[in-house]
Order: C-alpha cells, then sequence, then structure tokens
C-alpha cells in the first residue's frame, strides 16, 4: 500500500469511499507517522486511542451509507479550540491541565461532519507570535532545512506553528488555525502548505482561547486549495453563540473551483513592494503575476496608502483587546493558580498571572494595559481605530478597481530558532503584508508558490472582497496548478528515500 | 509622549495584575518604550475627521429573547477551578 499519510483529504476520501483502505487504517498510517516525527513537537497533546475510536466509528458510518463531508479523515486541532475532554492550553502554563467540558463550535462542526482528531498542536502562548518559540511547552520544528545549513532547526512561523509543521510533514492531513495578524497565512508560508483566513464573521469563535477578538478568525491549513475549500466549508457557518458570527450561508466553496479566471482583474499594490524587500520575494511575486496575465487575468496597479500604519496599529489594538480578554486568567475558576499562605487575593492574582504568562504576552498585556489607562485612551486607542478605519477605505477604493489582490505572504522565508528575538519589534515585521486584512476583517489566503535559493518554501498571498472567499480560492487554484509544487519537506524525503 | 520609566512599569503591572520583580522592570521599560515610540508614527496621519473603526464585522448585534438558555451544569463550571468547597469557588479572605 502507499504511504497513506501522502495522500491530500479529498484523496482519501475517495480511497474510503472506493474501500481501498479504512478509516482506522488511515488513522493508524498517521498515528505510526506522529511517533515517528516527535521531535518536531508540533502536538501539545495527542489523543491516538480517541482518534481510533473516531475512526472505528467513521467507518461503520461509512459502510451504513452515512458518511459525512469529512468522515474518516484524520485532522489535528490547534490547542486554542476548547475540546470536550481534552485538555486546551493555548500553549500557556496559565492554562495547564485545563480541560474543556465543552467543544468549540467550529472543532464540534468538524467531528459532526465525520473528522478524526489526532491531536491538539503547539502554538505560540495565546497566539501571539510568529515564530511557536513562545510556547510553554517548547519550541515547534518546522519539518522543513535549510539546505545551506542543515544543522539549524528552523522556525514553522507562528502562531499556528504546530498545525503547519504537523501538515507539512504528513502527520496530519489538515488542521485548523486561527489568525490574527498573519498566524495562519505566515506559518503556511514557512511550512509549504496552504491556509485560509476567511472573512470575519465567517467561522463562530465561540469556544476559541481569545486574544484580539474583532480580530481573531478561524481557518483551515491543509496542502491543496481544494482541501481547504472542504474544511472550510465544514467549518464556517453561522452561530448564534458568537454575536459577531455573520448570520450569511456557506457557499459550496469546492464547487466553485472552476479555475476559470478569464477577465479577472488583479490589483498589484504598489506599497506592498517595500524597501529592503528581497529580491528572491520580489522575483516569486512577478512570477505570481505573470502565471495569472498568462491565464487571461487583467492586471492592475492599486494604492493602499495606509499600509506603512497596519503594523503600529495593530500594536494598540491587539494587545488592548488583549487586556481584556486575558483578565479572565486570575487562578479563580481553571488553569493555575499560585497562592502562598497569608496571601490575599491581589497577591494570588499577581502571582498566578507573574508565574503562568510567558514573556511575550506579558509585555502585551501591560502594553494593552497602557494605552488603554486614563490620559492615554484618546492619544494611543482611538487614535489606532481611527487608523483601522482608513485602512479599511483603502481597500473599499482598491475593490473599486480590482476583484482579487495578489501579494507576498511574508517578507522571508523560514527562519532559524533563535533568529528574530534581539527585539520585540523585529518579530513583529514577520506580519507586514498579512495585519492590514485582519484590520479590514477581509479573507486571505497563501499558497506555495515556489522555493528560495535555500530550498524553502515561500508563499503567496491573495486578499478577496468581504465574503468573497470562492474567488480568492479560484485564482489559489490556479497558482497551485501553475505553480506546481511538489517539493517535500526533509522529514519526508529522508523517509521516503 | 511620555516615555516609560520603571516607576511606569511597575504601575502598568500592577494594573495588570501581574507582579515584577525590579530586574524585571528595568528589562521591560527599553521594550515597552521601544515598542510605544514605534507605534507613535501613527501621529504623521491625519485623522481629524476620521470615525474610530472597533471591529470590521458590518452588522448590529442581534438581541435575542431574554430567555435562560443554559443552565443546571455546576459541576461542570467548577470541573477545572483550582479550590472548591460546596459548589463554591474558594479564594484567600477578603473581609476581615
Amino acid at each position: 500500500m502507499t504511504d497513506l499519510t501522502h495522500l491530500t483529504i479529498t484523496e482519501a476520501l475517495n480511497g474510503l469511499e472506493n474501500k481501498d483502505f479504512t478509516s482506522v487504517e488511515l488513522t493508524q498510517a498517521h498515528i505510526d507517522a506522529m511517533a515517528d516525527a516527535k521531535h518536531l513537537n508540533a502536538y501539545v497533546t495527542e489523543t491516538p486511542e480517541r482518534a481510533l475510536e473516531q475512526a472505528q466509528q467513521s467507518d461503520k458510518r461509512r459502510s451504513e451509507g452515512k458518511a459525512g463531508i469529512l468522515d474518516g479523515i484524520p485532522l489535528a486541532i490547534k490547542d486554542l479550540f476548547c475540546t470536550d475532554g481534552v485538555q486546551t492550553t493555548a500553549s500557556s502554563h496559565i492554562l495547564e491541565g485545563f480541560v474543556p467540558t465543552y467543544e468549540s463550535t467550529v472543532s464540534g462542526n468538524l467531528l459532526r461532519d465525520g473528522a478524526v482528531m489526532l491531536g491538539k498542536t503547539s502554538l505560540d502562548e495565546f497566539a501571539m507570535g510568529s515564530s511557536n518559540t513562545t510556547s510553554y511547552f517548547g519550541d515547534v520544528i518546522n519539518p522543513w532545512k535549510n539546505k545551506n545549513r542543515p544543522d539549524a532547526n528552523l522556525v514553522p512561523g507562528g502562531s499556528s506553528g504546530g498545525s503547519a509543521s504537523a501538515v507539512a510533514a504528513r502527520i496530519a492531513m489538515g488542521a485548523t488555525g486561527t489568525d490574527t495578524g498573519g498566524s495562519i497565512r505566515q506559518p503556511a508560508s514557512f511550512c509549504g502548505i496552504t491556509g485560509i483566513k476567511p472573512t470575519y464573521g465567517r467561522c463562530s469563535r465561540w469556544g476559541v482561547v481569545a486574544f484580539a477578538s474583532s480580530l481573531d478568525q478561524a481557518g483551515p491549513m491543509a496542502r491543496t486549495i481544494e482541501d481547504c475549500a472542504l474544511m472550510l466549508k465544514s467549518m464556517a457557518g453561522h452561530d448564534p453563540k458568537d454575536s459577531t458570527s455573520a448570520p450569511k450561508d456557506v457557499p459550496d466553496f469546492t464547487a466553485g473551483l472552476t479555475d476559470d479566471i478569464k477577465g479577472l482583474r488583479i490589483g498589484i499594490p504598489k506599497e506592498y513592494r517595500m524597501e529592503g524587500m528581497s529580491e528572491e520575494i520580489d522575483k516569486l511575486w512577478e512570477q505570481g503575476i505573470a502565471w495569472l496575465k498568462d491565464a487571461g487575468a487583467e492586471i492592475v496597479d492599486i494604492s493602499l496608502p495606509h499600509t506603512k500604519y497596519a503594523l503600529p496599529a495593530y500594536y494598540i489594538i491587539a494587545p488592548a483587546e488583549a487586556s481584556s480578554n486575558l483578565a479572565r486568567y486570575d487562578g479563580v475558576r481553571y488553569g493555575l493558580r499560585v497562592c502562598d499562605d497569608g496571601d490575599n487575593l491581589i497577591d494570588m492574582y499577581e502571582k498566578t498571572r507573574a508565574e503562568g504568562f510567558g514573556d511575550e504576552v506579558k509585555r502585551r498585556i501591560m502594553i494593552g494595559t497602557y494605552v488603554l489607562s486614563a490620559g492615554y485612551y484618546d492619544a494611543y486607542y482611538v487614535k489606532a481605530q481611527k487608523i483601522r478605519r482608513l485602512i479599511a477605505q483603502d481597500f473599499t477604493n482598491a475593490y473599486e478597481q480590482c476583484d482579487v489582490i495578489l501579494t507576498p505572504t511574508a517578507p522571508s522565508e523560514a527562519f532559524a530558532i533563535g533568529e528574530n528575538e534581539e527585539d520585540p519589534l523585529t518579530m513583529y515585521l514577520n506580519d507586514v503584508y498579512t495585519v492590514s486584512i485582519n484590520l479590514a476583517g477581509l479573507p486571505g489566503l497563501s499558497i506555495p508558490a515556489g522555493l528560495s535559493k535555500n530550498g524553502l518554501p515561500l508563499g503567496l498571498q491573495l486578499v478577496g472582497k468581504s465574503w468573497d472567499e470562492a474567488t480568492i480560492l479560484k485564482v489559489g487554484q490556479h497558482i497551485e496548478k501553475a505553480a506546481n509544487f511538489t517539493a517535500l519537506p526533509a522529514i519526508r524525503t529522508q523517509k521516503a528515500a | 509622549m511620555s516615555a516609560i520609566d520603571i516607576e511606569t512599569v511597575k504601575k502598568v503591572a500592577r494594573l495588570s495584575r501581574i507582579r515584577v520583580t525590579d530586574e524585571e522592570a528595568e528589562k521591560l521599560a527599553p521594550e515597552l518604550n521601544g515598542i510605544l515610540t514605534w507605534v507613535e508614527q501613527l501621529g504623521e496621519v491625519d485623522t481629524d475627521n476620521v470615525e474610530p473603526l472597533p471591529s470590521s464585522a458590518e452588522i448590529t448585534l442581534p438581541q435575542r429573547t431574554d430567555l435562560q438558555t443554559d443552565g443546571d451544569c455546576q459541576d461542570d463550571i467548577l470541573a477545572n477551578a483550582p479550590e472548591t468547597l460546596e459548589g463554591f469557588y474558594v479564594v484567600p479572605k477578603v473581609v476581615e
């Protein structure tokens, strides 16, 4: 039998339907691969017994003709989604041992459609980071290797680094991610996989550990556009339990993948051609433009004049929202409590949070607290919200001239663990191309489009109009075909050899 | 705007309910200063007639009938608490 872990979700569903293999066999193949790839540290919690039980039930459903759209497919769930009866940590010490008694809407939707959960994937603590090096449970390693520095372990990107690493290493067929400023798209780019941040409100936030509620959005990560489209269809939909979940019908995203992009207007924002942009990234972008032009799309130069203010605005808004959201970790209702004899309530709060949160989380809570405090609220927080409107307006204006926007996903290839940590701002720059899209609430995806001269994957980003995931998926599939990205990460080429 | 000194760090830490040592405060001051100085570039943009945008969600928040939708799950609610007693959360003594 061929290695089942190399199949796409779509191929695996065909195989299951044709009785080429069972979900138990498919799931076991992934559990075995997970055991071989432990050193990547992609999972915080593995749930093999539960997975096999779910796979058995799936096989039974399929034999009875009751299979759902993802029935029997082994997936990983980012450890930010609450999972009933399975530890959910947000990669933070403060939530270590927290076992939810309920299921997040998004992971529940996947289970409803028959998915098998392999485990919970690591992330930057509370999804704050771009390298997956801030997890309390250790760094996650990218399965790809820089061929000119083969000894260096590379970051998978972040915050959904565990999910990206797992999907690239073939130890999950797909995974959930969340994206507040680039946390699905940047790790997808670093690990050579595909990831979509849907329109804000497309997927319910209920049961997802909150970071910045006006920006957080769940989405799928997988190895093809078609697989992402299939997962998104399952994950999306109105949920009365999230007041910002949109009461909109979910289109059949896979049915919309027609590959006909003739006449579509592709916007190229001049402000994204930034000073110091690497030649490689620039070349990849030009290649993407050429592919779409060849397919009959019209290339349009556009301007998003407030682009350079997106990151600083984000680093006011996101920490402000985080400082309120993370106020709930008080050592009373769940998670860690640090309380010594004679301590009063305030001592307990302060000690619990000092020990429970890592450095980056503390920095963001304190920045958020500062910009919301009396005397600074207008100067920082309200100012940033005004900039946010200008950024959203930039996109509205641009979409009068184009249908989709094409940009690079990230300013670099995957870097080595430990790099870009000299000061917090260096790390923040990873999200320079992705963060505006969250501020504007638009859908965006990253698709692997080529390899760097170091042999590492590089992604292109497509940004759509609100609620128009269908068009970026269609254009994304065209890039997928043109790029024919078949390279495998080191961990899998070594295995195959 | 004002630079963040050690005393400000300690004040913000207190408001954030995060205990910081003197050494931590000394390390945090330049880091927070760096971030706040960097975001001050927003001042270059004229926003005099711009309405703040708190969220991109274009929907008005829905209202529902004021009815009980959940309940009878005391055990679930207390299941993850560090300390409970007879159906309550336990905290250090608050009232002397």
